[in-house]
């Protein structure tokens, strides 16, 4: 094999130029997959993590009002939720997973000197798991079980408001005054919203109490286990819709009665799309691996032509067939295998260093007030991909060097050792 | 060693078939020391690369060993060639990118012998051709009488029955004819069969046995007896 493998070597030696420039349109072939690639995936990581952020697997829910008559009532009711609909869900859709309600109202908040008007956000334990939240170690909890049975006036902060109300302070512990009440400070949160990042965070059950005697809220959110496919998102939004209907006396036909946000449903579209893109993506790359094959195979013919004569004297000295078979076939895949690798090697480098680039960005953005949103986000090709390359670029090989060594094989020895 | 019956040869073009051998009948036993002469056309290149198994006829036997060279496929065809016979060319026709050991190595990669040991081998030979210092030059460094010996060496690697050459003199001038007839003489002592295309007169003085071809067929047969070439019985002229 290695033997072999120097013969090959002397062979291309002798013509470095032709060589080089015949592997290169392989090299360029492979790099062009291999960035395309890494865009394609760089676009589809960066709305993932968009995606991520938050459960993907999230519905919310909002009541409308009514725009139709149903069962003897009439239209233009204002519907809410209670505490009803919430035990509902949980009890009647068996997909559903973390639930929770979420009361908003917009409150000044003040700690010593500094004061801010700010959301502030009722809701229960499971709120944190939905929105993937953040509460670094050291920065205290989360609003949890105890909080709601007790009704404890106890308040999460985002970073933001946190940094204002206290400065270089640390809040935990602290009283802050929500309206005309004092809430200790138990948490911290680091995650930033995607929009403004300036709320707080109270138990659901002393919002109720403190800022919603009537009961009322607007907003429910829970996440689902188990809709993979678009249809069996719209299936099940089809039957929530009805099942909050019998409960809220509304058509289910009627879409303003009530609102659904199902993310999944996004999700699902988002990675169709996604899958699509990555799929034309391939095909364009491995179109111009074709234009690379070809152009191996071509200038491996043309070299088969012009080395009719050395192929003759190697039969006439006992080459088989075969072993000529072998040898062209060998050096076509020594050349796309050798200069594919160069190509992959370069497209990986390159998308590597886009992507470091676009990491220190990234880190630069923490500190500043921007909301953490991209749509291109590590733009790299996985390790399968190598592997993948291997399979391709060896059989780009086999089939660039099939025809030009089926071609030597036919020289005569005779003729070939005739020509001079 | 060499039997042949009855052998005919045409080349077929579009236009015209050119009838080339018209049933040559031959023995060449082992150890010989032939020749054969004859005016350019009358076929005697055709019946080499016959005899080499590099071309193939169309009627009549051939027997190289007792085997019948017939309708062989490629392979088998590479695989006598490489085993039994040794080839000398007038163009030498060495590989212009590899220096003369590995040009002399190369029928041992085809017997898929170790690069180490085959190099050995092929310096051995280089050494017999007295061409030991050359071993790592390319053959555009060599004289022609260099070459041919380098082509000789490659030639006998293998340990060949038969040495077949063709025009083995043809590109030398009249000192290095004598060099490399004196070689190709002495590999005929030590037994190797040895058939040598020519032209040449005195090349084929050289040889013990001088077969004339004239337009496809046998015209005469001279041997060598105590150094001087006298006819033996010509063979008919046979009607096709």
């Amino acid at each position: 094999m290695t033997d072999q493998l120097q013969e090959i070597i002397a062979t291309l030696k002798k013509n470095k130029m032709r060589t080089t420039l015949t592997g290169l349109s392989v090299s360029w072939g492979i790099f062009i997959l291999i960035v395309l690639l890494g865009a394609g995936n760089g676009l589809k990581n960066g709305v993932m993590q968009n995606f991520s952020s938050r459960s993907v697997n999230r519905i919310q829910l909002w009541p409308g009002s009514t725009s139709m008559p149903y069962k003897g009532l009439k239209s233009e009711r204002n519907l809410y939720f209670t505490e009803r609909e919430l035990e509902l869900i949980k009890n009647e859709i068996e997909e559903s997973r973390f639930i929770t309600p979420r009361f908003n109202t917009s409150q000044t908040i003040s700690y010593g000197n500094e004061y801010g008007s700010y959301q502030v956000r009722g809701i229960m334990p499971n709120y944190f798991d939905i929105e993937k939240l953040i509460i670094a170690p050291g920065e205290g909890r989360f609003i949890n079980q105890l909080d709601i049975n007790e009704s404890n006036k106890v308040i999460v902060l985002d970073k933001k408001v946190a940094d204002l109300l206290f400065k270089d302070e640390s809040p935990l512990g602290k009283q802050v005054k929500v309206g005309q009440l004092m809430f200790k400070v138990v948490g911290v949160n680091s995650k930033k919203e995607q929009w403004g990042g300036s709320n707080t965070y109270i138990p659901f059950s002393t919002a109720q109490a403190i800022f919603n005697p009537g009961g009322k809220f607007y907003n429910i959110i829970f996440t689902v286990d188990g809709l993979v496919t678009k249809e069996e998102n719209d299936r099940f939004n089809e039957s929530l819709r009805t099942l909050m209907g019998r409960r809220l006396s509304f058509n289910p036909e009627d879409q303003q009665a009530l609102y659904i946000y199902n993310a999944q449903q996004d999700y699902v579209e988002t990675m169709k799309i996604f899958g699509g893109i990555t799929f034309l993506v391939t095909i364009i790359g491995i179109l111009t691996l074709i234009a690379g094959i070809v152009g191996v195979s071509n200038i491996m013919l043309v070299s088969v032509k012009e080395r009719t004569r050395e192929i003759g004297i190697r039969k006439a000295i006992g080459a088989t067939p075969r072993s000529i078979l072998k040898t062209i076939i060998l050096e076509s895949i020594f050349i796309t295998t050798i200069f594919g690798y160069i190509g992959l090697i370069m497209g990986i480098g390159l998308t590597e260093v886009v992507n470091f680039f676009m990491e220190q960005a990234a880190n630069a953005q923490v500190v500043s007030d921007e909301p953490q949103m991209s749509v291109f986000a590590n733009p790299t090709v996985d390790v399968g991909y190598a592997l993948f390359a291997t399979v391709v670029l060896i059989i780009s090989g086999v089939i660039a060097g099939y025809l030009p060594a089926r071609k030597a094989v036919k020289v005569k020895p005779i003729e070939a050792m005739r020509q001079e | 060693m060499i039997e042949i019956r009855q052998l005919h040869k045409s080349y077929r073009t579009e236009a015209l078939s050119l009838h080339v051998l018209k049933g040559i009948d031959l023995e060449i036993r082992d150890g010989e020391y032939v020749s054969i002469m004859g005016a350019s056309g009358s076929g005697k290149s055709t019946l080499l690369n016959i005899l080499g198994i590099l071309d193939t006829y169309d009627s009549g036997d051939y027997f190289l060993n007792g085997t019948l060279i017939k309708n062989l496929s490629e392979t088998q065809a590479a695989l006598y060639r490489n085993e039994m016979i040794g080839f000398i060319f007038q163009s030498f026709n060495l590989i212009n990118f590899k220096n003369a050991l590995e040009n002399v190595a190369l029928p041992l990669y085809y017997k898929k012998v170790s690069r180490k040991k085959r190099n050995i081998i092929a310096l051995e030979h280089l050494d017999k051709m007295g061409l030991r210092d050359w071993a790592h030059h390319m053959p555009s460094e060599l004289s022609g009488g260099q070459k041919q010996r380098v082509a000789i060496a490659r030639a006998l690697i293998s340990n060949p029955k038969i040495i077949l050459a063709d025009e083995p003199t043809g590109a030398l001038d009249s000192k290095t004819t004598v060099e490399v007839m004196d070689v190709l003489t002495g590999l005929n002592r030590e037994g190797i069969t040895t058939i040598i295309v020519t032209h040449e007169p005195s090349v084929a003085d050289t040889t013990n046995r001088i077969i004339h071809l004239k337009d496809g067929m046998i015209e005469q047969e001279t041997r060598k007896n105590n150094g001087v070439h006298t006819s033996i019985q010509p063979q008919k002229p046979q009607m096709v």
